[in-house]
């Protein structure tokens, strides 16, 4: 660092970054890791291989998977709408769109298992005519999960489409390109690292949402109950050392996943040279 | 191809961008639409390409009518002025885009992609460039990709939208010329947008000058710099000295060489190489001053302020080639007489008391 810089500073800014991360992040989630330390590795394998825990391993990342896939599409969809088109109350739909950031989640737990319950406004509608339940299944899950994630892909598709060159899609248009050809040659790969971001965003925040799957999964063992629930229960239960074990577990699967998609986008950007 | 344009308007809001623009471009020239900032001359490149439809008139390409037809089948290419380059695909990518989005009846395979590709990029000398990103790439690189892509799907007409206005001035001077033998080496129609009167001089083989949504003349280069219709292409081609014969000394100019009686004006336009500089002795009674020159290379320029009629200094731009500056002996500070070869006149009816005007001086 002995070439000057134009903004002074890297010391301070290093050493408060790492005091951060360690006073948030690191102390805290080794402190996981020490108590679950305490366990042995037998005890460890039996707890997580429950078949209940193994089961809601499934229902939670599973669900997270698909929201955050359903919640790339569709938020992609509005990011497109919002910056591409002008119409009337734009703003307001814009701003609609944090409200799920803002909301306390169990609100909106209750609010969707209300509408999505079997006697429900639109739950009673989509039983009724396609014979689908989506309160107290997986379905519920999902469906939480999308409402709250939609905003981390508009919020991170919308920018990258505001800076798109539309010249580049003239020109693709002047050498013949059809609408498809353009949108999936020329605009899909340069927005795809920010809809990763956005899927990757929509995932974590899936894996770890508590609040508004509960009321609207009906947490049935085997079924619809997801790995933070069995966490509080656990808890509840004085189990602790149960409880840091799934978590550990929950975490490293996290991490794993994260990273992937991570590598993931760093190959994507690296093939696009930039 | 050859192009017609028919009675092409444009506006934007309350704002006329393009007024009735007639032009024929015959098959093969190089054209050059010409004009200040905002005079609509990418607004009428953008409307032959079909990225924009005109309020009114039409578009004829070889003689049909075009005027509704989308930009994906007309046929031909055109290079952005920032390039327009797919930033996620190499430069050979790039240029076998138009190829690779044919439909499947008309596409060819992948080796014949490749072949004409790369000869493509070795008709613009950056074949070795072929697996780099655009982002790696310097501005003439780029340019050169962009036109080698727009080259590809062989058009019936190019059309560059500022081609050189990115550069910087030595890239840009040899683009230009590399640009007019490529056209003289594929004879295919091109119409490029500039702001840079020197650019269309240098490059086309016809100009067109736009102001204001309107064409002010179509030339050229020879005709537009000589023989300017108005006053406006007057002074946007090349410097001109502006006398206004109401404001100015006329008995100067007389003695300067103009004959005032057969004007076709009141606003005598000079180009600074039609004035004639010679170096009086300190005593004689001129009113012109040699206050500055500078070295332009094969010519001097020199700054003369002319104490005029009723004593307001104005400046005076005459031009020499270096060697007679040389010989001539002249210095700042010296008193010269000038002498005006040749003026266009402008402005025959002007809108304030031409008649008192005109009694004055004649």
């Amino acid at each position: 660092m002995s070439q000057s810089q134009i903004m002074p500073g890297f010391k301070p800014a290093l050493g408060y970054t790492l005091v951060y991360l360690s006073l948030v992040v690191l102390i805290p989630l080794s402190t996981l890791i020490f108590k679950s330390l305490q366990l042995s590795w037998e005890d460890y394998l039996a707890i997580i291989t429950h078949k209940r825990i193994v089961a809601s391993f499934q229902v939670s990342f599973g669900s997270a998977l698909v929201a955050a896939a359903v919640a790339s599409f569709f938020g992609l969809i509005i990011a497109w709408v919002l910056v591409r088109y002008t119409f009337a109350g734009q703003k307001f739909f814009d701003a609609l769109i944090d409200l799920p950031f803002a909301l306390p989640t169990a609100v909106a737990g209750i609010v969707l298992a209300t509408i999505f319950q079997p006697n429900g406004f639109l739950g009673k509608l989509l039983l009724d005519t396609f014979g689908i339940q989506v309160a107290f299944k997986p379905l519920g899950i999902v469906v939480a999960l999308i409402f709250i994630s939609i905003p981390f892909v508009v919020r991170t598709v919308q920018p990258v489409l505001q800076e798109f060159d539309t010249s580049m899609e003239e020109a693709a248009a002047s050498m013949g390109a059809s609408r498809l050809q353009i949108f999936s040659k020329i605009i899909f790969p340069n927005l795809f690292p920010a809809l990763l971001t956005g899927f990757a965003l929509s995932f974590a925040r899936g894996v770890g949402e508590y609040g508004s799957v509960i009321f609207i999964a009906g947490n049935l063992p085997y079924v619809s109950e997801i790995v933070p629930l069995l966490i509080v229960t656990k808890l509840e239960q004085y189990d602790m050392e149960g409880a840091t074990a799934i978590a550990l577990t929950m975490l490293v699967i996290s991490f794993a996943l994260l990273l992937v998609i991570n590598l993931l986008q760093h190959w994507v950007r690296k093939r696009s040279g930039q | 191809m050859s192009i017609v344009l028919e009675n092409i308007s444009k506006n934007f809001g309350a704002f006329s961008a393009l007024d009735r623009i007639n032009l024929e471009i015959p098959e093969g020239e190089l054209v050059a639409l010409l004009g200040p900032s905002g005079c609509g001359k990418t607004t009428l490149l953008r409307i032959i390409a079909g990225l924009e439809r005109p309020d009114a008139g039409k578009v004829l390409l070889s003689g049909e009518d075009k005027t509704d037809l989308d930009v994906r089948k007309r046929g031909i290419g055109f290079v952005f002025q920032h390039y327009a380059l797919f930033r996620h695909m190499t430069v050979f990518d790039n240029v076998a885009f138009g190829l690779r989005v044919k439909p499947k009846s008309s596409r060819p395979n992948e080796s014949v992609i490749a072949d004409k590709v790369h000869a493509l990029l070795n008709l613009v000398h950056l074949d070795w460039l072929h697996d780099r990103f655009p982002d790696q790439l310097s501005g003439g690189q780029r340019q050169r990709i962009a036109l080698a892509r727009a080259l590809a799907v062989e058009p019936n007409v190019l059309l560059l939208d500022e081609p050189f206005g990115a550069l910087d001035a030595s890239v840009r001077k040899e683009l230009r010329l590399w640009l007019r033998h490529l056209h003289n080496e594929l004879n295919v129609t091109t119409i490029f947008v500039t702001h840079d009167q020197e650019e269309a001089m240098e490059v086309a083989s016809q100009i067109v000058v736009l102001n204001r949504g309107k064409i002010e003349q179509k030339g050229s280069p020879t005709q537009i710099y000589d023989e300017p219709k108005n006053d406006f292409v007057s002074q946007f081609i090349g410097h001109t000295n502006v006398f206004h014969l109401e404001q100015d000394d006329s008995a100067w100019l007389k003695n300067s060489g103009i004959v005032l009686d057969d004007t076709d004006g009141i606003t005598a336009h000079v180009r600074p190489h039609h004035i004639g500089v010679e170096k009086l002795d300190g005593n004689a009674a001129s009113p012109i001053t040699l206050t500055d020159w500078q070295h332009l290379g094969a010519t001097i320029r020199l700054e003369l302020s002319n104490e005029g009629f009723n004593g307001t200094a104005k400046v005076i731009y005459a031009e020499m080639p270096s060697d007679q500056f040389k010989q001539s002996r002249l210095k700042r500070g010296d008193k010269v007489s000038v002498f005006i070869r040749q003026a266009h006149w402008f402005n025959l009816e002007k809108p304030h008391a031409p008649e008192a005007a005109t009694n004055f001086y004649l």
